[in-house]
């Protein structure tokens, strides 16, 4: 084993400082490599999880399970977490509860400290990307080495994650290489010489490099997929094996969890089991799965640190209709038939949780429920066609565009329409208003329209027309059929109608 | 690793479990519907269970032998011959007739083996706790034929025998018969990632080469 020498912590990039979504968005959108890289993987991806979804003729029956145990949890979710934590202390674990990201980051950083520590190695984590360990760890002197491929591309990158379950999706072959042969070095084993792009090579140069800091760590840190409180299992999927080396080989592990991971039952498994998988990266089964209780004497680590992160989930909770985000079991699979998200990618979304759920989600984590947000997280909710797509995929049924209707009402109320969408979109609501709740002013619109239909239309339909503001860029792209020359409601005054029983 | 009985009194404990309640102040009782395909429905006969499971493994590019109870020594020499394997991990509780033909080196995990030494060993040989048909799944459990969770994770080479007895046709099966309270290892063919254009690469951090035994069936 060599010598690692002092260790540093590499930069930890955050998302902070992305501009609202529209902005970021066209950004992106100029990027023609990205959309590339973006089209490509998301297409292959959408036709594999297909192929694995149709493959089970109760595909819909495990969903309604899914979905119904997810409600369960959060039906119950004082007397599960209770439960989780009881069998979890049993069995030579130790619990600890953080209301924040600060929190969390500072017991994560002292147990580390205690254990005599000066860097971890690290499972792909959502949670702890959220929370922002990775820089809270550097901060505190201590290197937290990404353990997953994507996630060391991302990390040697100097760069942010685009995608829950790829996050350097948005990186090709070549780029990748770039990148090895540019960082490597300065983490620890650099890349072998003359390495290419073909992804065997690169995935080899990826094991020795990481090989030896599994070796010689002494603390890991973790996420987890599941927790079940009937036992105190606690449960990580993953497919390269770095997953396995960081919970099985050092001494201490310590797991972040948001609240919303229990699960009551063991049996609960064999429906998220079959569902995970095959949204998610499109298999019958994930290579890996560990799953461990407590601790083992002489298997594993000596000490299991399991910490229970709130950080905004109870505000999401309190939302009749928003608490349903929290079913989700970040598959990603509502990112990959997104066509929002297929041509912005992630980091335009401006939080670890990017595509449809992140709309929902991330507002919702970042207290909207309770407060008026910055204009990034309101722009969130608009980051959508409402096509639905990501409401079928779903494994756990959460009805994403039901959620941004919802939470697009909460920021108009929030913060006006003029604040939140430009004054044409304002002014076009305010007077919308304003003539519904007349019916004399309805009535003229309508002549009105009628009017200039028979000016504006061609063949029927208003096509590419320079009117001012909005409706100017709505025309760009679309047709509006022609208003019809006569209103329903003055045919149905002319009927004599109105007057009876209007039977 | 003893719990502090503060637990009780953390004021973040207490604040976090109040936020909920407060949150969600009167959830009802939830129903969970379960229509999917529970444990036992299987109509597969075992040797049809044992096929799907041959079939699938291979799948993920894993190497399937199949073979009887009196052949598996020999199977296992000459997979180990025919890989050029030396240096072979033999957890404690392994059958020894398994590899009475086997000309390897044989490394026991007592006293229990460092880290470095396993890192330095070829291949590892265990069986296992269950194995799942439909997902081509085998589950470790840390069992005495199997031994600590290192021992199958470090060597490059993992050959797992597979009794015909221990295959289940789905997961509810599988669920049902491990015991959650041992550490638990689910593999699915070798070690695999498709970070790079999702584009699968067998082989990254896990051994990257399995080798399945079927005994029997």
């Amino acid at each position: 084993m060599t010598d690692p020498g002092p260790v540093r912590p590499l930069p930890a990039p955050s998302f902070r400082g992305t501009p609202p979504f529209p902005e970021a968005a066209r950004r992106a959108l100029a990027d023609d490599q990205l959309r590339t890289n973006l089209r490509r993987a998301t297409m292959t991806i959408r036709t594999k999880r297909q192929r694995a979804v149709d493959e089970r003729a109760d595909w819909e029956a495990l969903r309604v399970a899914g979905a119904a145990i997810k409600d369960d949890v959060l039906a119950r979710l004082p007397e599960l977490l209770v439960e989780l934590e009881s069998n979890v202390t049993a069995a030579g674990g130790v619990v600890h509860w953080a209301r924040d990201a600060a929190e969390a980051n500072r017991i994560v950083a002292d147990l580390v400290r205690a254990a005599g520590a000066s860097e971890v190695v690290k499972v792909k984590s959502m949670v702890t990307q959220e929370i922002e360990l990775n820089d809270a760890l550097a901060r505190a002197g201590i290197a937290a080495w990404e353990t997953d491929l994507a996630e060391l591309i991302v990390q040697l990158g100097d760069d942010l994650p685009s995608h829950i379950l790829v996050p350097a999706i948005h990186r090709n072959r070549s780029e990748i290489r770039d990148i090895f042969r540019r960082a490597m070095g300065g983490a620890g084993r650099p890349a072998p010489a003359g390495l290419s792009d073909e992804p065997r090579a690169l995935a080899e140069a990826a094991r020795l490099h990481l090989r030896e800091k599994f070796l010689r760590a002494r603390v890991a840190i973790s996420g987890a997929n599941f927790a079940v409180a009937e036992t105190g299992t606690v449960m990580v999927v993953e497919s390269e094996g770095n997953g396995r080396m960081c919970l099985t080989l050092p001494e201490v592990l310590i797991t972040v969890m948001g609240i919303e991971k229990v699960v009551p039952a063991w049996r609960d498994l064999e429906v998220f089991l079959q569902l995970l998988p095959r949204s998610s990266t499109a298999e019958r089964m994930n290579p890996y799965t560990s799953m461990w209780t407590g601790v083992t004497p002489g298997d594993g680590p000596r000490a299991f640190h399991l910490v229970l992160l709130d950080n905004g989930r109870t505000d999401t909770l309190s939302d009749r209709t928003g608490r349903q985000a929290l079913r989700c079991i970040k598959c990603s699979a509502c990112l990959n038939v997104c066509p929002v998200y297929e041509r912005t990618g992630g980091r335009a979304y401006g939080s670890p949780y990017p595509g449809p759920i992140g709309a929902i989600l991330t507002p919702q984590l970042r207290g909207i429920a309770r407060h008026p947000v910055d204009a990034q997280t309101a722009s969130l909710p608009y980051a959508s066609s409402l096509c639905g797509a990501c409401f079928d995929v779903c494994p756990v049924r959460i009805d994403i565009p039901e959620v941004l209707i919802h939470l697009r009402g909460q920021v108009v109320r929030q913060h006006g329409w003029r604040a939140r969408i430009g004054s044409d979109e304002a002014l076009l609501m305010a007077g919308l208003g304003a003539t519904f709740r007349s019916p004399r002013r309805l009535a003229a619109a309508e002549r009105g329209a009628g009017l200039a239909g028979r000016l504006i239309a061609r063949g029927g339909r208003i096509g590419r027309w320079p009117a001012p503001g909005m409706l100017g860029r709505w025309l760009r792209f679309r047709d509006l059929r022609a208003p019809a020359r006569r209103s329903f409601r003055a045919w149905w005054r002319s009927t004599g109608s109105g007057e009876g029983q209007g039977q | 690793m003893t719990n502090s009985p503060a637990t009780e009194h953390d004021p973040a404990r207490e604040a976090i479990l109040d936020a909920i309640r407060r949150a969600f102040p009167d959830p009802g009782p939830v129903e969970i519907p379960r229509e999917y395909e529970p444990a036992g429905a299987s109509v597969r006969s075992l040797a049809e269970i044992v096929d799907r499971f041959a079939e699938r493994v291979a799948e993920y590019r894993a190497t399937v032998l199949r073979t009887t109870h009196d052949g598996l020594s020999r199977t296992i020499a000459a997979r180990l011959a025919e890989r050029g394997l030396r240096r072979l991990v033999v957890p404690a509780g392994l059958p020894l007739e398994w590899l009475t033909d086997a000309a390897v080196e044989r490394v026991r995990d007592e006293p229990t083996l460092s880290h470095a030494d396993l890192d330095a060993t070829d291949a590892v040989i265990t069986g296992c706790a269950i194995a799942i048909a439909e997902t081509g799944t085998i589950i470790l459990d840390a069992g005495p034929d199997q031994g600590r969770r290192a021992l199958s994770l470090l060597p490059d080479d993992h050959l797992c025998v597979v009794r015909a007895d221990q295959v289940v046709d789905g997961v509810p099966d599988a669920l049902a018969r491990i015991d959650p309270r041992r550490p638990l290892t689910w593999i699915s063919g070798p070690s695999a990632t498709s970070d790079i254009e999702l584009d699968r690469v067998e082989g990254v951090h896990g051994p990257r080469n399995l080798t399945v035994l079927i005994v029997g069936g």
